[in-house]
């Protein structure tokens, strides 16, 4: 998720680089002379699919896979939570860990730099400082790309600068709560959802009720006004529109169908193709998302120009051998949210494929992913989304299991807890 | 006594495994998902209970009753109810070999 800001390479370049490396490499053996290690796995991107797998490929081969992780960060800045940040309930701190256990007590070898390109035919990850790592299997957890080429007015650093995403957590995390908190009373902030799927179904409704939590305290004549590309809310539809007409009424504008057509980011101003034109105080741009850029370099996005396909056993990647991707990235398995527990059960299952591969078994023939999601309607209370998803040899993918998961009845502060110690426990597992 | 304990019991859960479960890791795999709200191996980092070193019998019970209705809860019925009766069984006999503390 840190990475696909670093993708500068052009294409011809790195081609002309790894036909070279490749002379040198010894093909399908990157581990050889490595005395009793079972194989190399490089691990590209730290985040909640990344840096599991890199933990999880440590502890279920009781340290026999050797596992090099590439990210430039040190820490793990948690989108999941980080809407409380804009609400002012918590600080960015409370969802920052560090990523050094991983080295200390895994001995996972982390390389704090950006991946610039891949081969996936010589199996070789090119770093920004020139560095090869071969590799016998890659995982690759890209995180998303923002798209701002798809948005008109937002396509330069400028407009970039002035109207946040605020999708991937950190200093835009703080710098769109610094917007919001310069904003004076009876302002409006605006925020523009793409059609899906993009990252978190349920996170810009969360956001929404965050900055709503906000401004009914602080700046209560202020408006938020949810300009959603799709027909209708993607997740947790009543439970959100509930909280807008009660804990929110006279707040929260939901209006649907409104696909922005162009950003004038000077005016904080949208437009859209028939509907009423929109200027806002603060504006909130959360353009389309793909694959991180990684993805597209290595070749291996091949849904819609957007997502990467896997094969749900392995999660490799149906275009590359001996690639898994994870996360965000993934064109999704149906009814299968993009979301930090779904990219954390994405790498167990790789992390079990590849340890039972690189030991020379067959991988798991019956997979399952739980996926968990709270999203915070006030600043204590929320609402859970759960599904179960197994194996389904027929149709080869992940199935929802029926009649099983479902949504919380009504916001209540009890599964509030329930949420933060979500968060603590997704964060050590990826972690600690 | 406590080194005859162990041997033997490695000795059971050995036969058990060859017996039942072609694939040894796939109690370990499946209670893996588990750890997203109770921490992995079951130790928990939060107010969410810890699974490790509960008993078989204590984790399989709980998991039976979220999944007919008998037990009320907030997120667990609905995820009970998407595992099988032999899933939950190896679920719950893996955390009870699992250490409180963690590793």
């Amino acid at each position: 998720m840190t990475m696909d800001k670093n993708f500068g390479m052009k294409r011809r370049e790195f081609l002309g680089w790894a036909a070279a490396a490749g002379a040198l490499a010894l093909p399908g053996c990157a581990s050889m002379g490595g005395g009793a290690s079972k194989g190399k796995v490089v691990v590209v991107g730290g985040g909640f699919g990344g840096a599991t797998a890199a933990k999880y490929i440590r502890m279920w081969s009781a340290g026999t896979i050797e596992v090099t992780l590439v990210d430039p960060a040190s820490e793990l800045v948690s989108c999941p939570l980080s809407n409380l940040v804009l609400g002012g309930s918590t600080q960015i701190s409370a969802l920052t860990t560090s990523m050094s256990t991983l080295a200390s007590r895994h001995g996972v070898k982390h390389i704090r730099e950006a991946a610039i390109a891949i081969d996936t035919d010589k199996r070789v990850v090119r770093l920004a400082s020139g560095t090869d790592l071969p590799y016998d299997r890659l995982v690759l957890s890209p995180g998303i790309d923002l798209n701002y080429a798809q948005v008109p007015g937002m396509e330069g650093q400028a407009a970039q600068d002035a109207v946040l995403h605020a999708w991937k957590a950190g200093p835009q995390t703080v710098a769109l709560r610094r917007q919001l908190e310069a904003m004076p009373d009876g302002g409006t902030y605006a925020l523009t959802i793409p059609v899906a799927p993009y990252r978190c179904p349920p996170g810009p409704y969360e956001r929404a009720c965050q900055v709503a939590w906000y401004f009914k305290r602080s700046k209560p004549r202020s408006k938020v006004l949810i300009l959603d590309a799709n027909p209708d809310v993607t997740s947790k539809a009543g439970l959100f529109k509930k909280a807008w007409n009660e804990e929110y009424k006279g707040i929260v504008e939901y209006r649907p169908n409104h696909a922005v057509s162009s950003i004038d980011a000077a005016t904080r101003t949208v437009r859209f193709d028939v509907q009423d034109t929109v200027r806002a105080d603060v504006l909130n741009v959360l353009p389309p998302q793909s694959a991180g850029a990684i993805a597209r370099q290595a070749g291996v996005i091949t849904a819609n120009n957007r997502w990467c396909e896997v094969d749900f056993l392995t999660f490799e990647s149906i275009r590359a051998k001996n690639v898994h991707i994870l996360g965000d990235a993934i064109q999704i398995a149906p009814a299968m949210p993009k979301s930090a527990s779904m990219a954390n059960n994405h790498a167990k299952v790789a992390a079990a494929a590849i340890v039972a591969i690189l030991s020379g078994q067959a991988p798991n023939p019956t997979p399952v992913c739980v996926n968990t999601c709270y999203s915070f309607i006030t600043d204590k209370e929320v609402v859970h989304v759960a599904s179960v998803h197994q194996y389904d040899k027929d149709k080869k993918t992940l199935i929802a299991v029926q009649g099983a998961g479902g949504l919380s009845p009504s916001m209540n502060a009890l599964e509030g807890d329930f949420a933060w110690s979500w968060a603590k426990n997704v964060w050590a597992d990826a972690m600690a | 006594m406590r080194t005859i304990l162990l041997v033997a019991g490695a000795f059971l859960l050995a036969t058990h495994a060859s017996a039942q479960a072609p694939d040894p890791n796939l109690a370990r795999n499946l209670a893996a998902t588990c750890a997203i709200c109770h921490g992995t191996n079951g130790v928990s980092q939060g107010v969410v209970a810890s699974l490790a070193g509960n008993t078989k019998a204590e984790t399989q019970v709980r998991m039976q009753e979220f999944k007919s209705g008998k037990r009320t809860g907030t997120i667990m019925p609905q995820i009970a109810k998407g595992f099988t009766d032999e899933q939950i069984d190896l679920i719950a006999g893996f955390f009870a070999q699992q250490s409180r503390q963690g590793k």
